[in-house]
């Protein structure tokens, strides 16, 4: 196959809000996502930050204590802590145990991998310790699949660490210890149903596995990043993007993630999705650090956008939090 | 320049069936719709059978559409790959099972 170059006939993102009497802006931020840097053990092919390895960038403990500054003045009713791989960045336990008191609802993501190489440390615990929910990605239980997408042995690995976060009680009916998984398409396609997905996952986990979880989220693949340049050159991309564009579901836009959430990224800076962190979007015309935020981002303030944000309204809609139309 | 009898553009074109005939078409794609709708099988199943039997009546249309079906209702290789099994042991089990015959007609035939 050749190679697949932008050069899209078709509207951007801004007009087909507009040709559908939408706009989009922000309301009241409920959400603190912090991305904490693109440093991870793997290097996975549908990856928007393009993390790995080899990546640099990740949160100072002084970006740490800046975070822990701003959310105790914008006080969030929920704190998302992603990455790269959380669990690789140093100081990532001054960050959770710190944000933790300042927030009802705490969330971890983790690849499972990097959790795995480090089950026998503090870090399990300390997310146990501090009741936070773990979002943990499994995109496929095929293992050739994972392989292809995550690298070889991915799949057994990352059902030894849900047998291993089981046992702590993560997942368990009444541990107050919530394990939600999150599942991305293997390849150039959206998402399956998110409920039928859930049923399947329940259904093949239990049965071949023994692990149990508490919910599934689905999320559509983001034409950014390492992700992009395989679409480009394995010569998916325009018909992805027409795929993307051609679903456009003016349904989801009231429930963007955007719309209610406010992301940091590794070096302090404010931006309006992840999304937005991969493609060097910031919130505002002007780049914003969070030392100088008060709260949230001000509701009727403008969202940046790019024709990744066709992902997040495809279908039944893709977040961060899964699916968002029925 | 190549031709093709098959070309993946040409399966968009489905709908073209309609025009000398509309009244025949509406009431098969009214039918086909409402066969790959949810049931007592769900959306996933129904492809996982479409993409088997599309592999018996080797039609490129049909192999194209429902391995893209099947990866979007949450299905994963090895599963339509099992599926793909199930539809060759009934065609190779199709013409063994024959073989019955063959051994009637031969055991009248031979001494």
């Amino acid at each position: 196959m050749g190679t697949d170059k932008p050069g899209l006939d078709m509207d951007t993102f801004s007009t087909t809000l507009l040709k559908h009497g939408l706009s989009l802006h922000h309301d009241v931020t409920e959400t603190l996502q912090v991305n904490v840097g693109k440093l991870c053990n793997m290097a996975c092919r549908h990856c928007h930050h393009e993390a790995g390895p080899d990546c640099s960038e990740i949160m100072s403990r002084d970006t740490m204590e800046e975070v822990v500054a701003y959310a105790r003045r914008a006080r969030f009713k929920t704190v998302d802590i992603t990455g790269g791989a959380p669990e690789l960045v140093p100081h990532i336990e001054y960050l959770v145990g710190n944000l933790a008191p300042l927030a009802p609802r705490v969330l971890f993501r983790t690849n499972l991998t990097a959790m795995w190489d480090h089950r026998r440390d503090w870090l399990p615990q300390l997310l146990k310790m501090h009741r936070v929910e773990l979002v943990a990605s499994l995109p496929s239980l095929n293992a050739g699949q994972a392989a292809s997408q995550r690298g070889t042995g991915t799949l057994e690995k990352s059902l030894a660490m849900l047998r291993f976060l089981n046992e702590l009680g993560f997942g368990r009916e009444g541990s107050g210890l919530l394990l939600q998984l999150i599942v991305n398409p293997s390849g150039a396609f959206l998402p399956p149903g998110q409920r039928q997905q859930e049923i399947k996952f329940r259904h093949d986990l239990h049965r071949k596995e023994g692990i149990v979880f508490n919910d599934l989220l689905t999320i559509a693949n983001v034409p950014l990043g390492r992700f992009r340049r395989w679409l480009e050159s394995s010569g998916n991309f325009s018909g992805y993007m027409e795929k993307l564009s051609s679903s456009f579901n003016p349904a989801t836009v009231p429930n963007l993630m955007c719309r209610s959430q406010v992301t940091v990224s590794w070096d302090g800076y404010v931006h309006d999705c992840d999304f937005n962190v991969a493609d060097g979007l910031w919130h505002g015309p002007h780049r914003l650090h969070i030392s100088s935020m008060p709260g949230g981002p001000i509701p009727g303030a403008p969202i940046a956008t790019g024709e990744h944000c066709f992902a997040c309204t495809a279908g039944a809609g893709s977040s961060c939090g899964g699916a968002l139309a029925a | 320049m190549e031709e093709f009898y098959y070309s993946p553009e040409d399966l968009g074109k489905f709908g073209d069936i309609g025009k000398d005939a509309p009244d025949l078409a509406q009431k098969f794609f009214d039918y086909y719709g409402a066969v790959f709708a949810e049931g007592a099988l769900t959306e996933r199943e129904k492809s996982l059978i479409a993409l088997a039997v599309a592999h018996t009546v080797q039609c490129p249309y049909c192999i194209d559409a429902y391995t893209r079906a099947c990866l979007e209702k949450g299905s994963n290789l090895g599963e339509m790959t099992e599926a793909l099994h199930v539809a060759a042991a009934i065609r190779g089990g199709a013409s063994l099972v024959h073989g019955v015959q063959m051994r009637k007609v031969a055991e009248k035939l031979s001494l």
